[in-house]
């Protein structure tokens, strides 16, 4: 596509609509650069696009950090966003579909949950929040990935 | 609510007027800003002439999170009690999949494959310049 961002990892701040754009345009390039096929690329580029956006509108902006993983031969990428808002007092809750505290429409952490094969989320009152998520690339199992 | 924003846009999004349909069509990513002007712009075309449908293309877009979902649901609505329907054309099937797992399903909002086939539709109902003979009236 473009020029080899490679297989190095990255870290894009989030403080704009304009880094939510560029967000969404790395991971998509990383993603296809990876070997993602299209409907995994489109998933994981809109739970980047829900993410980041949580972290700049409640956390008041923040970071994703983007790294290319591996587990027994299977290729993946792993997004962190990390933002130093305010935390999420009831996770239970914001994670749940319908929850909204403000524009949207409520599916935007519980959505970016269905959306990708890892999620994990850490948030402190006071200090902020971290979700982590990782895709990998689906495909047939593949009986004898020679060691 | 006034439109000036000092934010970079991408682009403003034009919003062609063809009869009494207005045709939109995205393409490639969208900032936050220019969606949301988009809604406004929409908005007062609707109101401003004897707009019947809106027509918003999205086979040039290649993501629709739940902020575009609800600029898009926003837009129907909106449309809506203005006295006009609007018809979604051309979503990418990727996208389609993809915000049925987020929990979008948009309800509410019409859907064609093709801009053809949502100005047609329009058309069946009388919005566009109905064809002489048999106006018909039943939802497809």
């Amino acid at each position: 596509m473009t020029h080899s961002t490679g297989s190095v990892s990255a870290c894009l701040p989030i403080h704009s609509d304009l880094d939510l754009v560029r967000v969404r345009q790395h991971v998509r390039q990383m993603t296809a650069h990876l070997g993602f096929g299209l409907v995994e690329q489109t998933k994981l580029v809109t739970a980047a696009s829900e993410l980041a956006r949580n972290a700049l509108v409640h956390g008041g902006g923040g970071q994703m950090e983007c790294a290319p993983v591996t587990t027994g031969g299977i290729r993946g990428l792993r997004l962190v966003f990390s933002d130093q808002g305010p935390g999420i007092a009831d996770l239970e809750q914001a994670l749940s579909d319908g929850y909204t505290s403000g524009e949207g429409l409520g599916m935007g952490l519980g959505g970016a949950r269905r959306l990708v094969h890892e999620f994990s989320i850490d948030s402190r009152r006071g200090v902020g929040t971290t979700v982590a998520v990782t895709s990998w690339i689906s495909g047939p199992p593949r009986p004898r990935e020679a060691h | 609510m006034t439109a000036a924003s000092t934010f970079p846009y991408e682009g403003h999004v034009p919003v062609l007027r063809l009869g009494g349909v207005l045709l939109v069509t995205l393409q490639g990513d969208l900032y936050d800003s220019t969606a949301e002007q988009l809604r406004q712009d929409i908005g007062e075309t609707a109101s401003d002439s004897a707009v019947t449908g809106v027509v918003i293309d999205l086979s040039g877009v290649e993501i629709v999170d739940s902020f575009m979902g609800r600029v898009l649901s926003d837009v129907a609505a909106m449309t809506r009690l203005l006295a006009a329907q609007t018809v979604v054309a051309g979503m990418r099937p990727a996208v389609a999949i993809t915000l049925v797992e987020l929990g979008l399903t948009l309800p509410g909002l019409r859907t064609a494959l093709s801009t053809e086939d949502a100005m047609r539709q329009l058309g069946d109902e009388g919005s566009v310049l109905p064809r002489a003979g048999r106006p018909h009236r039943e939802r497809p």
